[in-house]
């Protein structure tokens, strides 16, 4: 393996690709078509994108590989990057092996990460709803969190953290925190006055009211959160994974590791599209529980069935 | 936070937990007593904090098996009665006197809670008085049979039409046996046909029940045939300027609506709604 020599000006395009990659994801809401020859004609649509797409990176590749001044920033043909990159499936040490090896530490920290702001998210948002006061008290703090550059404070947040799993899941949290707290409190604050008049009238308790109306009204406000929290719990696994060099090496390791060799670039590809591909997966995964949970009663559910 | 404790609950209709019943201050003149009203208002009158002079010196009271229903132009403060009624918002003068602990409100939306099914939003006054779960249940059934939703009780609120929300939500309050039943333009939303359906379960309901009604509606065919008295209330603020006892008997035949009296007395009530403007 070749020794990285550090070159943080591209780290932030590395993340961004990610960025667009979880961003451009697959449509959300699936239009209307209960047949299967609607679905498949569906399908027809984003092949075709996925073909240009394609294409476009033949025409690429192959206009930079003809041309040897430029070939040390080419990049490998799509095949190349199945065949050097993806294959073979299951070898020790090279294809997809390994980098599924590398793909696990990520994903535990983005789990983990996402489970601690979805718990803590949540937590505030509700203390916050208890009061304006708490609200007032919290809220810029909740913004700020979202509007500081995670990677101007990733020196900061060594010295703090250090730099094994720990910190990993700072920025996960970092990232992750605030849509949760925000949607959620939305929703809370969203709960119908005449449902809560409902509930005054029966002298409930505030800790009845939140579990038995507040909650579940804002479950749906809350489930958006979390959708949006988990494509950035990847981002913030994946560029943790970038500044953090010790403890469990995740794939941003790996792709940044192959960034530099064109000879391991199909392997850099194929990491970074199997990175995408595990943002992909959590977003359509929360977006199934969501549905789910929600599917009987709210107005939103009724468009997927 | 919320300011409805301290009434008393001297009537044994309902199978409140017993924290419910610990606080005897206030209601020893009001013990279910076949004459005295369930519901009494005397020079009542409510200023908000903006200054909205909603309504101004109503004074009138509902006994049992009594169903008062008060019309009035839009921004009166009919709704205001109902919440002050119910304590949802406090008076800032002349007399309130209800047991708070016996109430149903059946509000213009049904509110019914969209994440829980017919039975379990049946169940929920029930379930948020402590009522044990087989309690809840046997009495939600019974509730349920009463507003004719058998069968539909796994639904949840998105699958109901207009009317069987309605229905859901009255079921839901009867489930306690209030004393006091207040309606906020309960049918308002409905259509004509499906109204006067309601509006037939409803008189069935109050014969069978005998709990005493205050009712509000802008419709006045709805207020002369549902109630035993009709009030209506001048526009803001809010002032009683008409008094009808309707003369017609306990069982309302859903024809009674074409005989002439219906018709007189509807006439004399839009007079006074038309005064009620100017
Ligand atoms: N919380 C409040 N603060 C200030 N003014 C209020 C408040 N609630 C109601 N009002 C005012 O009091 C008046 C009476 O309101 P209310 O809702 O009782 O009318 P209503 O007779 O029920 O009208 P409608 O028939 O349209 O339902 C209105 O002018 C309203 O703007
Ligand atoms: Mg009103």
């Amino acid at each position: 393996m070749t020794a990285l020599d550090e070159s943080p000006a591209e780290v932030p395009q590395e993340s961004m690709a990610v960025t667009a990659a979880v961003g451009a994801s697959v449509p959300v809401h699936q239009p209307k078509g209960s047949s299967k020859g609607h679905r498949l004609k569906n399908l027809i649509p984003p092949l075709v994108t996925f073909a240009i797409f394609i294409g476009v990176w033949y025409l690429y590749s192959w206009s930079r590989f003809d041309n040897p001044a430029q070939r040390r920033n080419a990049l490998p043909y799509p095949h190349t990057v199945i065949t050097d990159g993806f294959l073979p499936l299951w070898d020790e040490s090279n294809g997809l092996r390994p980098i599924l090896g590398y793909m696990w530490p990520t994903v535990k920290v983005t789990l983990i990460g996402l489970g601690i702001s979805i718990v803590l998210g949540v937590a505030i948002a509700v203390v916050m709803n208890l009061s304006k006061g708490m609200e007032r008290a919290l809220f810029p703090y909740a913004v700020i969190l979202q509007t500081v550059p995670i990677l101007a404070i990733t020196p900061l947040l060594t010295q703090l953290f250090g730099d094994e799993i720990g910190v990993r899941l700072v920025v996960v949290v970092l990232i992750a925190i605030f849509p949760v707290i925000t949607n959620t409190l939305f929703g809370l604050q969203s709960t119908d006055r005449l449902h809560h008049d409902l509930f005054t009238l029966n002298h409930v308790s505030r800790w009845t009211r939140l579990r038995k109306l507040e909650l579940p009204s804002a479950l749906p406000a809350m489930m958006a959160g979390i959708r949006i929290a988990s494509g950035g719990a990847v981002i913030g696994a994946i560029v943790a994974d970038f500044f953090f060099n010790q403890g469990e090496k995740g794939i941003g390791y790996y792709i940044r590791n192959r960034q530099q060799r064109a000879a391991n670039r199909p392997e850099m590809f194929a990491g970074t599209i199997t990175a995408s591909m595990f943002g992909v997966v959590m977003f359509l995964i929360v977006g199934a529980i969501t549905a789910r949970a929600i599917r009987n009663w709210h107005e939103s559910a009724s468009r997927q069935t | 936070m919320f300011t409805l404790v301290g009434w008393a609950s001297t009537v044994a209709t309902t199978n409140f937990t017993e924290d419910m019943m610990t606080d005897t201050e206030y209601a020893s003149d009001l013990s279910g007593t076949a004459t005295s009203p369930r519901l009494r208002f005397e020079h009542l009158s409510m200023v908000f904090p903006d200054g909205t002079h909603a309504i101004d010196d109503v004074s009138f009271s509902v006994d049992p098996g009594e169903f008062v229903t008060v019309v009035g132009p839009s921004g009166c403060g009919k709704s205001t009665l109902l919440r002050i009624a119910s304590g949802l918002t406090q008076h800032t003068g002349g007399v309130c006197d209800v047991n708070r602990d016996s109430i149903g409100y059946v509000f213009q939306d049904a509110t019914l809670l969209p994440w829980r099914t017919v039975q379990k939003n049946v169940e929920l006054n029930a379930e948020l008085h402590g009522m044990s779960k087989q309690d809840r249940q046997r009495l939600s059934a019974e509730a349920i049979e009463l507003v004719n939703l058998v069968g539909h009780e796994d639904k949840f609120p998105k699958q109901l039409s207009g009317g069987m929300k309605m229905r859901c939500s009255l079921a839901r309050s009867l489930v306690l046996n209030p004393e006091v039943f207040l309606f906020d333009e309960p049918f308002g939303a409905l259509d004509e046909i499906t109204r006067e359906r309601l509006n037939d379960e409803l008189i069935n309901l109050f014969n069978s029940e005998k709990f005493a009604a205050l009712f509000i509606t802008h419709s006045i065919a709805e207020a002369v045939f549902l109630s035993t008295r009709v009030l209506v209330m001048s526009a803001r603020p809010g002032r009683l300027i008409g008094d009808y006892q309707i003369p017609f008997g306990a069982e309302r035949p859903h024809d009674i609506r074409f005989e002439p009296e219906f018709a007189e007395i509807c006439g004399l009530i839009n007079n006074d709604l038309k005064d009620a403007h100017t």
